[in-house]
């Protein structure tokens, strides 16, 4: 990968499961180090888009790109430097925390393991039942875990599929302050796919909007809400949904339009 | 000549990785008492029931009373192709059960590698039910497996062969389709027991039954194994048809466990661990 060159890079990505077409020819860049939200309700492709990066899902046609490797067929000279968290997939029950995060380290070939896993469980408070059996944990600990197994080889490509869902405020408010430090940190890229308007706001640089398979709007927090004329992403993911943001997306067209001429104009 | 870059990759296997999936199986067992105990259970039991039968039946019949170890020996021999694919099936259902195999296929883990890591297991979880087994023939029956000999381990080696075949294809249908198709893995065996001569000669079955039963790696196992019990004679020619058959199942069957998975990609059905 070059320094110029996006960490995802998805083109025209269609994925047909028989009759559905649930990605239907989206494309988009994420530079180094941003982290961006993909919006959608259920059913908009968010998921499909997220296995298809990372090499779980085949695309139909078109392409994802990760860090230069086309997943999922350069998979893997990448996948040592990705890694995902999803409340849908679990880690094994029986096995201790220690004892699940001793194994993915492995795996990764994580160097000096004992002395990363001793870090993590300090940075994502797991002291307390790092020898406890994963499956007696409660939801918020499980998700830590989740996070803990998604950081610990430290990736530079993270994807996270509603890395929030199911947790009280308070849990979900811990799990978004470790992600923002991690980023900060680590300057890695993130992909977020979620259902959590204000979880998006506060952690992202740039939001995908996603209905039916399709990209119905992608920009920064602050200019889909002046585009829309709304105050909170909620609004206007409900625009969204509801149709509604048609005309306000035609309007915020031509002024995307104008900015790139204007963009044009200067440059030469 | 370079290979193609994905067949490449794949081909470059980590002793380190296949450890570590190894790792979490073991971790699994220690953790696991009635997962340990299910492994000697049913072998045993299945011991003692043929080999009481067949101090019965020895009382009452010249034949069994010089073929002494031919049922036990069947037996034993049929639980290192059972247990042996069940070992495999099972540590690979572990994944499922557990909903673990996405975050498996994101790892670096080649599925070869996973493979490895199965066929490890396997042998792992048939010595843990296995080796006691063989203690209990030697002490209720005075048959003793090791004795053998050499051909023990070629028998061992066929029947642990053909064991990983059937492991990698129920594995890849499951991976594939689901739990739903998770029953595979207990009765996949059992569909080829009639067919391949577990306790009785290949030539007892109907004449157009024998070409399939000689088409099976095991048949010639079985058949190998009364030669040596009852002739005292060891067969190198059926040894060596079953492990020509053995090397043709066994790449078919990964050739099968790679297209499955790609299936399974294709459909997404890696993503989901439910039916």
């Amino acid at each position: 990968m070059t320094a110029q060159e996006p960490a995802i890079a998805v083109t025209d990505l269609v994925k047909v499961y028989k009759t559905t077409r649930a990605v239907d020819g989206i494309s988009f860049a994420l530079p180094p180090g941003s982290v961006t939200g993909l919006l959608g309700g259920n059913g908009a492709g968010k998921t499909t888009t997220i296995a298809m990066i990372l090499g779980l899902v085949l695309p139909t046609s078109g392409s994802a790109r990760v860090l230069g490797a086309e997943m999922p067929r350069q998979r893997n000279r990448v996948l040592s430097r990705m890694n995902f968290e999803s409340p849908y997939v679990d880690m094994p029950h029986r096995l201790t925390v220690r004892q699940n995060l001793a194994v993915f380290g492995r795996l990764y070939a994580v160097a000096d393991l004992s002395a990363r896993i001793t870090q993590i469980a300090g940075e994502l408070d797991l002291g307390e039942f790092l020898d406890r059996p994963t499956g007696k944990l409660s939801a918020g600990q499980k998700t830590r875990v989740a996070l803990a197994k998604a950081l610990i080889n430290s990736p530079d490509v993270l994807l996270l599929d509603e890395p929030t869902a199911s947790l009280d405020p308070d849990t979900a408010d811990w799990v978004r302050s470790r992600l923002e430090r991690y980023r900060a940190e680590r300057g890695a890229t993130v992909l977020l796919a979620s259902h959590n308007m204000a979880e998006v706001e506060r952690l992202c640089d740039r939001v995908i909007i996603m209905k039916r398979g399709r990209i119905e709007d992608d920009d920064t927090p602050a200019r889909l809400l002046a585009r829309y004329g709304r105050e909170t992403l909620e609004e206007v993911f409900l625009d969204v949904a509801r149709g509604r943001g048609e005309a306000a997306q035609g309007t915020a067209q031509q002024a995307a339009a104008q900015q790139g001429a204007a963009q044009q104009e200067a440059a030469q | 000549m370079s290979l193609p870059l994905p067949l490449a990759s794949a081909l470059m296997i980590s002793p380190h990785r296949v450890g570590a999936m190894v790792l979490r199986y073991l971790y699994l067992l220690r953790s696991s008492w009635s997962r340990v105990l299910e492994l000697i259970y049913w072998p045993a039991v299945q011991l003692l029931v043929w080999g009481f039968l067949q101090f019965y039946i020895a009382q009452n019949s010249g034949f069994f009373a010089r073929a002494g170890g031919v049922f036990i020996g069947s037996v034993m021999m049929w639980d290192i192709l059972f247990r042996g694919q069940l070992g495999f099936s099972i540590s690979f259902l572990e994944e499922m059960w557990s909903r673990n195999l996405a975050n498996l296929m994101i790892s670096p883990l080649r599925p070869i590698e996973f493979i490895m890591a199965l066929m490890v297991m396997s042998v792992v979880r048939l010595a843990i039910g296995m080796v006691p087994v063989s203690l209990i023939a030697i002490a209720f029956f005075g048959f003793n497996i090791y004795g053998l000999g050499l051909a023990l381990a070629v028998f061992f080696m066929n029947l642990i062969l053909t064991s990983w075949s059937v492991g990698l294809v129920v594995s890849g249908l499951v991976m594939r389709n689901g739990m739903g198709a998770e029953s595979l893995a207990w009765t996949m065996m059992f569909l080829i027991m009639p067919v391949i001569c577990v306790y009785y000669p290949a030539s007892v079955l109907p004449a157009w039954l024998q070409w399939l039963a000689w088409a099976l790696p095991p048949t010639y196992v079985f058949e190998g194994m009364r030669a040596l019990i009852l002739e005292q004679q060891f067969r190198p020619d059926l040894m060596i048809a079953a492990f020509a058959l053995n090397a043709a199942y066994f790449a078919v069957a990964i050739a099968v466990f790679l297209a499955l998975l790609r299936s399974a990609r294709r459909i997404g059905s890696l993503l989901q661990s439910g039916e």
